[in-house]
């Protein structure tokens, strides 16, 4: 009988198509990531069934697990001229390359006397800034006044935009400003008490609770 | 001195000019695809998708001072969250000692999960069938999606349902707050408030808790 040949296949395989798709998948990632902002502070939300997305414009106030409360507003512009409102109520003064910085910079927590010393450190090295929180008692309420010019700037440019995309037809894009508490599961509730009692006392009663997506029971 | 070329070593046998060496049009190509696999797994890994979830919460407009103070009856519940996770409750009005006929205030304990879900929607009986029943009616498409939130919202703010107040001492932490709400939210407990604590109301816990 004769033997029968087996066709002889190139063990190398092409592995061109494979590369390819991989390269586009990391591409599609690279693209798609958005690396989450430096902040001061680790927090752990706790976790809810909501489903509601966060805020795109915030007024975002951090609370950390021990009770320190951190500062930030949504946009390079209305940061700026939140600094510029405090400076001139706490007759602070800060140079515009600060200020420049500070529109740059995201979560905060220290007072404004300390403001400056933290613009001025190195942004690797502001994890490691003694950071003590924004003071919110009722005698030194810093963290009523960020969240007033805040939300007045907050306001302003979002009616600027407005008004800038129906002058020019356009569908208006930005949503309004919002207020938002971020706060550890383990924080001690009266933080958040004092924080949500700086909201009511300036006569803002509605607000989002930052929380990490849980799944429900099924409905 | 040697020749480039022909014949410059020892066993090569061949004579006449040569020819570069054909190579190999293929590059190893593998070393590349780790690296490419290497990195889209980093990316998957660390990539998240959602951005983090919020709850939206409408806190009272505090009452002008003079206005006389909301009664509390049967229909209102109040839950006191304090220390190691734990929650207490009661119905009504608070009272310190008996009054009217009616017993003091005591707090019984509850325990998050199964037992609260329980309690609350046995409590939230009658606004919990409504909303399971536009529930059905929106699976079966006898309403739609507008409708039926419209109808849920109205169901829950019914002036029949059972309202809840939430306070808290100061050794309660946040995340209890918040699962509290989540349970109100799962429950389909539209009436609830966060307020202060009274002082007599941390005496009973503090007695309650030990």
């Amino acid at each position: 009988m004769p033997k029968i040949k087996m066709p002889r296949s190139n063990p190398q395989l092409d592995m061109t198509p494979m590369v390819d798709l991989a390269f586009l998948l990391v591409t599609f990632f690279i693209l798609t990531a958005s690396f989450r902002n430096p902040e001061p502070v680790q927090v752990l939300t706790p976790s809810s069934t909501s489903e509601k997305m966060m805020p795109e414009n915030s007024v975002l106030i951090t609370i950390s697990p021990d009770g320190k409360v951190f500062y930030t507003i949504t946009g390079f512009e209305v940061r700026k001229k939140t600094l510029e409102r405090m400076a001139d109520k706490y007759k602070i003064k800060f140079t515009s390359k600060e200020i420049e910085e500070f529109g740059k910079m995201t979560s905060f927590g220290v007072s404004m006397q300390n403001l400056s010393k933290f613009i001025n450190t190195e942004p690797g090295q502001r994890e490691k800034f003694p950071s003590t929180g924004i003071p919110i008692d009722s005698l030194n309420n810093q963290l009523s006044d960020w969240i007033r010019f805040g939300g007045y700037e907050g306001v302003i440019q979002f009616k600027e935009l407005k008004d800038a995309a129906v002058a020019a037809g356009r569908q208006v894009q930005t949503e309004p400003l919002r207020f938002a508490i971020k706060a550890d599961g383990n924080s001690n509730y009266i933080i958040v008490k004092e924080v949500i009692k700086t909201f009511t006392d300036l006569k803002i009663y509605k607000f989002n609770l930052l929380t990490n997506f849980e799944k429900g029971p099924s409905e | 001195m040697a020749e480039l070329g022909a014949g410059a070593g020892p066993g090569h046998g061949k004579k006449g000019p040569v020819r570069a060496k054909k190579q190999s049009t293929r590059v190893d190509m593998t070393p590349m695809v780790d690296l490419a696999f290497l990195l889209l797994t980093f990316f998957v890994l660390t990539s998240t998708f959602s951005k983090p979830k919020t709850m939206e919460i409408t806190f009272p407009v505090p009452p002008p001072i003079d206005a006389p103070k909301p009664k509390m009856n049967v229909n209102g519940h109040t839950f006191l969250l304090t220390k190691d996770n734990r929650v207490f409750w009661y119905s009504g009005e608070f009272k310190d000692v008996p009054k009217n006929g009616l017993p003091a205030t005591k707090l019984e304990e509850v325990k998050f999960g199964e037992d609260l879900n329980k309690l609350l929607l046995d409590k939230n009986d009658l606004i919990e069938k409504i909303v399971l029943d536009l529930k059905k009616k929106r699976l079966s498409k006898e309403i739609d999606d507008t409708t039926y939130k419209k109808l849920a919202v109205e169901a829950k703010g019914d002036p029949k349902a059972p309202f809840f107040v939430i306070k808290a001492d100061d050794k309660a932490v946040y995340r209890n707050l918040i699962d509290l709400i989540d349970e109100f939210n799962i429950c389909n407990i539209g009436k609830y408030a966060v307020t202060d604590i009274m002082l007599s109301e941390i005496n009973l816990l503090n007695q309650s808790a030990k």
